[in-house]
């Protein structure tokens, strides 16, 4: 049974990958790739992952299809038909294509339970998460702890691209003219004139955010962590923006917030590292931060976890501020 | 009893998956966008009604149902309001009832 939904999944995944190649309209690509990325998080928990089905659906279908269509805003709408050498590019897909389907034969079986990646690192990590961590969450475990550093790269990854945005797109433009901010003014008010999705979605935002904060702390046990609880935070305020218009959003949360955010999440990660040291342990071995290892671990996850979820609410809210600013000024 | 359970579930499974599947068939079938806005939120209130509820029957008195009550009730909260919001605006964007769908003028031209 489970594998008739899994053909079905992945025959649908195959369907919007060629509507989105085929379509020229940059909108209905937006809606087709966040499409794609529910079907994702689908196959995902099909496969028993729900953390990463948690976090392709929040990033993938919630808090991308809202940047590419605020990215979209300051565009045109539609694909402009290029010369492209056509026969060059096929070869180079085909003949990529049928190295891959090779490479498949080398393969361990759908689901082996010998295969390499099962028989590795993992035993070792099942095995030792419980006398070592002692939370049921082994992904948790794995992120937080046993591979601490990669989890630490990824957050700096994502406080990089932040930054990155904000240096392209964060400077304010010299002509903000009054005449100009008071014509923009109207697009300013976001949906305060649309009574039903506004008294809903008022409604349903500290319900967002609360389960955010339910996925952030609740990760040690069920799916989730820092990199979900993040991007639900930030869809519930984006949700707010548009809602209430980006002014006001801003003056609940102003940028140095934001900024604060971006950095204090990394940071916080980084110090739980040296706080480590600073006790006598490796950096990033919490197994020092408290008289009991156990306890030292599960209140270095749940700091560090802590540290993710805020950089990357920090990092979605500043990239959207960012275009919607942008889009305020063109 | 569980024979009477098994029975309803499966009627209330059966009649949402048949109104999922005329408010896919009306979303392609219908000659416009506010046509098709109405067929296609068919799926959202009729559809996702009865199937959850035919889901919490097989769930039973348990933690499940009361989290698949929750999902009905932001369905039933969602659903309508992006319909809502989504006829607004098309009427907003200028599209007038009866006109034809722009995707499908951009065939013909």
């Amino acid at each position: 049974m489970i594998v008739l939904f899994g053909v079905f999944l992945l025959t649908l995944l195959v369907i919007t990958a060629l509507a989105i190649v085929r379509s020229e309209n940059l909108f209905v690509v937006v809606m087709l790739a966040g499409i794609f990325s529910l079907l994702m998080a689908a196959m995902f928990l099909i496969l028993d992952a729900p953390d990463v089905a948690l976090t392709e659906a929040a990033v993938g279908a919630g808090i991308s299809t809202v940047l590419f269509l605020a990215a979209l805003a300051l565009t045109a709408e539609r694909e402009r038909a290029g010369s492209t050498n056509r026969l060059l590019a096929l070869g180079v897909v085909a003949v990529t294509t049928l190295i891959v389907i090779y490479a498949t034969f080398d393969k361990p079986r759908f689901g082996d339970p010998a295969a390499p990646v099962h028989q590795h690192v993992a035993p070792w990590y099942l095995e030792r998460t419980p006398e070592a961590i002692d939370i049921p969450n082994v992904v948790t475990a794995i992120l937080g702890s046993f591979r601490g550093y990669d989890t630490l790269g990824e957050v700096f990854v994502v406080f990089t691209a932040g930054i990155g945005v904000l240096f392209l797109l964060g400077t304010r433009p010299r002509r903000n003219s009054r005449s100009v901010r008071v014509a923009l003014d109207e697009s300013d008010a976001g949906l305060r004139h649309y009574l039903i999705p506004r008294v809903v979605g008022r409604l349903l935002v500290p319900f967002i955010v609360l389960f955010g904060l339910y996925i952030q702390f609740h990760g040690e046990y069920g799916p989730g962590g820092g990199f979900q609880a993040g991007a639900i935070v930030a869809a519930g305020l984006i949700l707010y923006a548009l809602l209430e218009g980006e002014e006001q959003a801003l003056r609940v949360m102003p940028r140095w917030v934001l900024t604060g955010l971006v950095a204090g999440g990394a940071l916080l990660y980084g110090a739980v590292g040296i706080a480590g040291m600073l006790l006598g342990g490796n950096f990033l071995d919490y197994s020092v931060l408290a008289t009991d290892p156990i306890k030292g671990q599960q209140i270095g996850i749940l700091l560090i976890e802590t540290g993710v979820g805020i950089t990357v609410t920090g990092v979605l809210l500043s990239v959207f501020h960012a275009f919607a600013a942008r889009g305020r000024y063109l | 009893m569980a024979v009477f359970l098994d029975v309803v579930s499966w009627l209330l499974l059966s009649l949402g998956g048949a109104f999922v599947f005329i408010g896919g068939v009306g979303a392609l079938r219908m000659p416009d966008l506010y046509t098709r806005i109405h067929a296609a939120s068919l799926t959202d209130t009729m559809g996702a009604s009865l199937i959850i509820a035919g889901i919490i029957l097989q769930a039973g008195a348990s933690l499940a149902s009361i989290k698949l009550a929750m999902i009905l009730l932001f369905l039933l909260l969602t659903s309508p309001t992006a319909t809502n919001a989504l006829a607004s605006a098309a009427l907003l964007a200028g599209m007038r009832p009866g006109e034809a769908i722009p995707w499908r003028q951009d065939r013909s031209e």
